[in-house]
């Protein structure tokens, strides 16, 4: 396994599996009185957040902190961006400080490498632009994992706006890693050039997409990224590719549906969806500390020269 | 690689464990049995089997992974940590009188890692240690309280634990 | 002041030679070219044997940054990095800061290259007022002041009307209209070439056609109005498409290409380096399919110049993430290496074509002297080691910048000497008996 967790693509199949297993070792800590261990005792991890987040920040967060790691929150809304420090400035100022990881989420793709190439420190992406969130996609595997028992086979339909998605990537990475029959559905607009290499099959009919599936995957409708023309409403997007109760009936019927949060319920999926029997979006946020509790684990361990290497 | 206990020993040892756990505990109720992973589980599983025999009491049985408490868990390669197995103590351990079970004592940091990890679980009313070899070398001031078998050895050598259930046999050998 | 280059292959496409040649140089002018030239009362340079002696190459598409952005070139060291890279004359860019729409800053720009008296610098004007879009500029002066061309580079002409206009207005001077060819709201904020790697990376894309769309609108202006259009670092196998359609139907219209772009690929932004603003440039490095066609169209004639597009920028302006880095590399130091070693003894041109390419056709487009060894000419002369072992070094070269993505490629292919107005303004330290 490298020093740094920049995306999916830094993992083989075996990385991933050992992850998922770790992290399901993880999960029991936080069913005991005292969800502690000491394990990072003295380690220092930074959390450097230059978009916002709750979600993520606080889920790495809980994460750092139930295995005894010291956490520095940053978020890089305010202060030093305005007064135009560079990312470059700012990583090697905290690095000055030398803490044993910096989880990094920016909103330009490419950053976190940027940073691996500045830190000594152990760098892990959650979420870089719209390349890569990879600590989503496999707490998104494990979940499919607690209710599937395999990834191996089963077909898994990603929806939504694909093309500024850095879940998408980390997800159809994954999942086509470990043998699934990935789907990617959205409007033509949305479909990112020549996503079909990744070894996905691509379809506009959602009708299609979720015939038979197994895992219903819905991404959100990225507000804050489009500028422009994709679609004309949020309404006839919904109309077209919104995850119904009607929709679901398509799928296979012990099909889970699942969201990377935060939902923006009537646009990519119903609230009946989202809080219906199917819906295991809740439990991925729970499984979201164990998953990163065991990326901590596994990228902690080594000595100095291993990091220089 | 010399057999220092053969299965038909090991199941005999293990049978007067058992006895001496019964004969020094008076309340039998306030036991339970928590095996270190790997082989101190399934070690732990026969001792309870082998009092239920006896006198027809369940004891309840644990297991406890103590990867996370490790003394020497920062010095190995990324992404190469020691594999953490799942801690599964489906009891309370509060008041009870808790016996720690593995199968080589040797330097007795796995066992300074397994009572860290047990203190976070509750208050037991005593916890008392059973293997079954004991190599010597402690490097940490622990005592076992149920030894199956004392085994001097040197620092070149390793004692091997093979239990059916993790392994395919019962036995204990010394390597080189 | 008379001197002879003695023995050197002579490559000089324009008189029809490829030989062994002697050049008498007389003063800061060409006297003669022939076999056996007498050598009384003249100083003789014998050429090692294996160079290559042809006229000066002329990059027709430098940015020197000067004036307003000197922390990232000047024109001194901007023509330094031009004879270093063997070129003898580099046409600058107006997108400076004030941008070049005036006499003051053509003249300015002018004086500092005689100043570095190093290579000869032609300012190329801009095409509106500030390069804004929607007046033209004082064209006239600017031809006046000695622009050789005009162009908006950095953008396109806003609009078809403009271009228009442009395209009728500079047949009075006989000059092109240089184009950066691109539709802007297809552009909008894209980065990286639109395909499946920008897809992988994450990056916004930027379509071929984005390219090619504005080709299309420049050569039918350029076939309405008679004028030249030239279009600028040409990247999109579409535009070529374009560019043979209008040269079918007689249109004034000339390209170039640059040396990143014939040989690199949008694969360079996945590795060595991940996400490397040193491979940011705009027009972006397209797929294969779009290199690829780049060197048919070299190969085969339809394009007509390899410039480089020197864009040079500071260390700290790029070491930022992909999206915040400005677009551009240099190029004058790498531009000749790369051209021997891709495409000469790649076998997909001659040393001859390659003359044509970096010499002939920009003397031609830019109505400049040069690009042609003939009596009484000044004396721009280009000596070049087609077998010269190169390591590219960014931390040599003369360029203030090092934005460069060929750091540490082995070439074969270099300079020896490089020689203005008859004097030799650079010479290898290989080289050293050069300096005449």
């Amino acid at each position: 396994m490298k020093k740094d967790l920049l995306g999916i693509d830094d993992l083989s199949k075996d990385d991933i599996y050992r992850l998922l297993e770790t992290a399901e070792a993880m999960r029991e800590i936080g069913e005991r009185p005292i969800k502690k261990v000491p394990t990072l005792r003295g380690k220092t991890v930074v959390n450097l957040f230059y978009e916002p987040s709750t979600r993520t920040r606080t889920s790495f967060e809980i994460a750092e902190k139930r295995l005894s790691a010291d956490t520095l929150n940053i978020a890089v809304q305010s202060s030093s961006v305005l007064k135009g420090e560079t990312l470059a400035d700012t990583a090697m100022n905290i690095e000055a400080m030398s803490p044993d990881m910096i989880v990094l989420r920016h909103a330009s793709s490419g950053a976190c490498h940027l940073l691996s190439r500045i830190c000594r420190s152990r760098i892990i992406n959650a979420g870089d632009g719209m390349h890569e969130h990879p600590t989503q996609a496999l707490l998104d595997a494990f979940t499919i994992r607690q209710h599937k028992k395999t990834i191996e086979g089963l077909k898994v339909v990603i929806i939504g706006d694909l093309l500024h998605s850095r879940v998408l990537r980390s997800n159809v990475l994954l999942l086509t890693k470990l043998g699934a029959d990935v789907w990617v559905s959205g409007p033509p607009t949305l479909v990112p050039r020549g996503i079909e290499q990744l070894g996905v099959r691509v379809t506009t009919s959602v009708e299609d997409a979720v015939a038979d599936a197994d895992v219903i995957m819905m991404l959100r409708i990225q507000q804050e990224r489009m500028q422009g023309a994709y679609f004309p409403s949020l309404r006839e997007y919904f109309n077209l590719f919104g995850m119904t109760v009607e929709r679901i009936a398509r799928a296979k019927p012990d099909v889970i549906i699942m969201h990377p949060g935060p939902m923006n319920r009537g646009v990519e999926i119903a609230s009946e969806v989202a809080d219906g029997p199917y819906s295991v979006i809740l439990e991925q946020v729970a499984n979201g500390v164990a998953v990163r509790m065991a990326v901590l684990y596994l990228l902690a361990g080594g000595v100095e020269d291993e990091a220089a290497a | 690689m010399p057999v220092v206990m053969d299965g038909d020993r090991m199941g005999r040892t293990l049978t007067r464990i058992a006895h001496e756990i019964l004969e020094r505990n008076r309340g039998i109720e306030e036991l339970a049995l928590v095996g270190i992973r790997r082989r101190g589980v399934p070690l732990a599983k026969r001792i309870a089997t082998i009092i239920k025999d006896i006198n027809h009491h369940e004891v309840p049985t644990g297991a406890l992974d103590i990867t996370l408490y490790r003394d020497d868990l920062m010095r190995h390669a990324v992404g190469h940590q020691p594999v953490v197995g799942r801690t599964d103590i489906p009891f309370s351990i509060d008041d009870r009188r808790i016996l720690l079970v593995d199968d080589v004592l040797y330097t007795g940091r796995t066992i300074r890692a397994a009572l860290d990890a047990l203190i976070e679980f509750g208050r037991p009313k005593s916890i008392q240690l059973v293997v079954l070899v004991d190599r010597g070398h402690r490097e940490l001031p622990i005592k076992a309280d149920y030894v199956g078998k004392n085994l001097p050895t040197s620092l070149s050598q390793s004692v091997q634990v093979h239990l059916t259930e993790t392994d395919g046999r019962d036995e204990v050998e010394i390597q080189e | 002041m008379k001197r002879l280059l003695k023995g050197g292959r002579v490559v000089d496409p324009a008189n029809g030679r490829d030989g062994a040649f002697d050049i008498l140089i007389e003063n800061d002018r060409i006297a003669e070219v022939g076999r056996d030239l007498p050598v009384a009362g003249v100083t003789v340079v014998n050429i090692p044997p294996g160079l290559v002696v042809c006229p000066g190459l002329i990059d027709m598409h430098v940015h020197l940054r000067e004036p307003g952005q000197e922390h990232k070139e000047t024109v001194a060291t901007g023509t330094a990095a031009a004879v270093a890279g063997g070129f003898t004359a580099v046409a600058c860019m107006p997108n400076t800061s004030p941008v070049n729409d005036n006499a003051g800053v053509t003249e300015y720009i002018l004086k500092k290259a005689a100043e570095a008296n190093l290579a000869r610098v032609y300012p190329i004007g801009a095409v509106s007022r500030g390069q804004k879009g929607e007046e033209l500029a004082d064209i006239a002066e600017l031809r006046e002041a000695g622009c050789v061309a005009v162009t908006d580079d950095g953008r396109p002409v806003a609009t078809a009307l403009l271009m228009r206009r442009a395209l009728e207005y500079t047949q009075m001077f006989g000059i092109p209209v240089i184009e950066h060819c691109e539709e802007q709201t297809l552009k909008a904020d894209g980065v990286a070439h639109e395909g499946f790697h920008a897809s992988r990376l994450g990056l916004r894309g930027i379509p071929g056609e984005a390219e090619s769309i504005m080709a299309l609108r420049d050569i039918s202006l350029a076939e309405l109005t008679g004028g030249s259009v030239h279009i600028a670092h040409m990247s999109a196998r579409q535009t070529l498409d374009a560019v043979r359609y209008g040269k079918s139907r007689a249109a004034l219209v000339t390209c170039e290409v640059t040396p990143h772009h014939f040989i690199l690929t949008d694969e360079r932004l996945e590795g060595p380096i991940p996400y490397d603003t040193n491979a940011k440039m705009n027009p972006p490095l397209r797929e294969r399919a779009d290199r690829d066609a780049m060197l048919q169209g070299i190969a085969d004639g339809s394009v007509d110049v390899i410039a480089t597009d020197h864009a040079p920028h500071h260390y700290d302006e790029k070491h930022v993430e992909f999206d915040h880095a400005p677009f551009g590399i240099t190029g004058l130091e790498t531009a000749v290496s790369l051209c021997f070693d891709r495409l000469v003894h790649a076998g997909v041109i001659t040393l001859a074509r390659l003359i044509e390419l970096l010499s002939v056709n920009p003397a031609r487009i830019l109505g400049v002297s040069g690009g042609a060894l003939t009596d009484g000419a000044p004396a721009d002369i280009s000596i070049l080691a087609p077998d010269l072992a190169v390591t590219v070094s960014a931390k040599t070269m003369r360029s203030k910048s090092k934005n460069t993505p060929f750091e540490g490629w082995q070439l074969r292919g270099g300079v020896a000497a490089t020689i203005v107005g008859g004097r030799t303004v650079y010479a290898n330290p290989e080289f050293q008996d050069l300096r005449i």
